[in-house]
């Protein structure tokens, strides 16, 4: 699936909730799905700090994709994390560089992008661009 | 002295009058009527102080202290009553131990800079508390780190007390200023103001009281407490933002150095030398907040108005409905010194996460703050991310705090 399939399957299934209790429930649970970073890997260097609740990080380069693991102390940014990584996860440096986010404000869970709401997921999805440039640059070397 | 005026007890609060004087509260926040329990980051304004506001820009507008005209005067007039109620409100022995700054954050930093600048020396000290806003340790870092002096800390035990015992033994080690809260801001603890105040002048060293939490909760009268420097903000206590006070003992500002430079600070300039202003205005650099001065007083007014007695008793009542309240919810532990605190119910609930339960209770309209809330060192010292933190005000109902009860059970059933 692409990017942007992935994210119109995630705004076809929101849209099926009622009312506001229900999308948080199932934020909730898709950070249960999350694929977890090993604890070896929840250092400092791969914490992303917000102010209020903190995600961990761990990009690994495969056959020309990237793959993240993560965490988070905090579910419902667990639960967006969880999203963020399924839209991007397995997909190469360029697609994840190109790639335009649109999902979360379709969802209405845009908030969560507010730099004054600093939990996290707005240095999360730079930190992705970050490696998948970094990993691009990387790629491009003879 | 305000109390003097006013039979303890004598009047009730008619919450649902006072609410109409907060037509803020009357907000919807995603669907349900907002409940407000945001009020230690700033309180909500009464119509009276945006009325008052509002006059002084429609009618008299002008700067202050320097025209001979007519408005300047009326202006200037103005100006210098909101100072002289604020003087009375605090129940300084002079209007020109006011000083206004941009809020408590300037306050301490006058202080910090200005008698930092005069008497720190390497190897001297400042005392400030283990649950201070971070405003009341930064400008003190800053300093010491200039003049080669420490920082020390009043340390806290688990119920949310300063841990008083050595305190002797520390002031007597180099101290050159204290500098602790009446209230804190993380936790709603009370603090032992008058019993810190004494052992310090037993040593003949200073103290400044950061007030920000508690002048809307309870009477200070300056003079009572002996305390040499007193801040708060003014929009903390139903005034307008941007505006806040000094409170300086004569004695003592009158050696302090001025903060900053530039205009109605100075007496007369050349390039040879300039000669410094008299109090207040040696600490008042520039055009100051007209209209932040007249607000704060109209907000003082009104509460007057209200009556101090009246809405103490209306707060401590909401605080003890809210204890039991939240009490009721299994896993529920308080932050800070339940028998003795003010306005403030600091908790967390069992392992959720505080930004989680602030979510889910947002989003049913119900307004709390959760993190450290500038107070980092407090949490470390609890070994937490944060709490939740739901603040009160007198215009705050029984049935808010119900909401709020159910909007956190609400959170433990999603987030659970």
């Amino acid at each position: 699936m692409t990017i942007k399939e992935q994210q119109d399957e995630i705004i076809a299934d929101f849209e099926l909730f009622g009312d506001w209790t229900d999308k948080y429930e199932y934020v909730i649970q898709l950070g249960k799905d999350l694929p977890l970073i090993e604890e070896k890997y929840k250092t400092d260097d791969n914490l992303i700090r917000g102010c209020q609740s903190r995600v961990w990080m761990h990009p690994e380069y495969k056959d020309g994709k990237i793959f993240f693991t993560a965490d988070s102390d905090a579910v419902i940014t667990k639960g967006l994390v969880s999203l963020v990584i399924l839209v991007l996860s397995g997909h190469t440096p360029k697609e994840i560089v190109d790639a335009d986010l649109y999902f979360i404000d379709a969802i209405g869970l845009s908030s969560h992008l507010s730099p004054t709401r600093s939990n996290g997921l707005l240095s999360m999805v730079k930190q992705i661009k970050l490696y998948a440039l970094a990993f691009q640059a990387k790629s491009f070397q003879p | 002295m305000h109390d003097a005026l006013t039979i303890k007890g004598a009047r009730k609060l008619d919450i649902e009058k006072v609410r109409k004087d907060f037509p803020i509260l009357e907000t919807t926040v995603n669907g349900y009527p907002l409940v407000y329990l945001d009020n230690a980051a700033t309180t909500q304004k009464p119509l009276a102080v945006l009325k008052a506001m509002d006059e002084y820009y429609t009618t008299i507008n002008s700067n202050v202290h320097r025209g001979v005209h007519h408005l300047s005067q009326q202006a200037t007039d103005a100006f210098e009553l909101s100072r002289k109620k604020i003087a009375e409100f605090l129940g300084a022995r002079h209007s020109h131990e006011i000083i206004f700054t941009k809020g408590t954050t300037e306050s301490i930093n006058l202080v910090a800079a200005s008698f930092g600048k005069k008497f720190l020396q390497e190897g001297d000290s400042i005392l400030v508390s283990g649950m201070e806003h971070h405003s009341n340790i930064v400008p003190w870092q800053m300093i010491c780190e200039e003049k080669n002096a420490t920082l020390k800390v009043i340390p806290i035990n688990d119920k949310g007390e300063l841990v008083l015992d050595g305190l002797e033994e520390v002031l007597k080690s180099g101290v050159k200023l204290v500098a602790f809260n009446y209230v804190s801001n993380a936790l709603g603890s009370v603090n032992p103001v008058r019993e810190i105040i004494a052992a310090a002048h037993k040593y003949g060293i200073p103290v400044l009281v950061d007030a920000a939490q508690a002048v809307q909760h309870m009477e200070i009268d300056v003079q009572e407490l002996d305390v040499d420097f007193l801040a708060f903000s003014s929009h903390k206590i139903y005034g307008p933002t941007g505006f806040g006070v000094l409170y300086g003992k004569e004695v003592w500002l009158n050696q302090l150095p001025p903060y900053q430079g530039g205009g109605e600070m100075i007496k007369t300039v050349s390039f040879e030398k300039t000669t410094y202003n008299d109090l207040p205005y040696k600490f008042e650099a520039g055009t100051p907040d007209m209209a932040g001065a007249i607000g704060l007083a109209a907000a003082l007014d009104y509460l007057q108005g209200l009556g101090f007695p009246a809405i103490r008793e209306a707060e401590s009542e909401l605080m003890a409905y809210a204890t039991d309240a939240l009490q009721s919810i299994e896993g529920l532990r308080f932050y800070g010194d339940v028998a003795n605190r003010a306005g403030v119910l600091s908790f967390l609930v069992g392992d959720i996460h505080p930004f989680d339960m602030g979510e889910i209770l947002d989003k049913q309209g119900i307004a709390v703050r959760t993190g450290h809330h500038c107070a980092q060192p407090v949490m470390d010292r609890y070994c937490i991310p944060g709490t939740v933190r739901a603040s009160l005000a007198f215009y705050n109902t029984p049935g808010e705090m119900d909401r709020l009860t159910a909007g956190i059970r609400k959170a433990i059933t999603l987030l659970s």
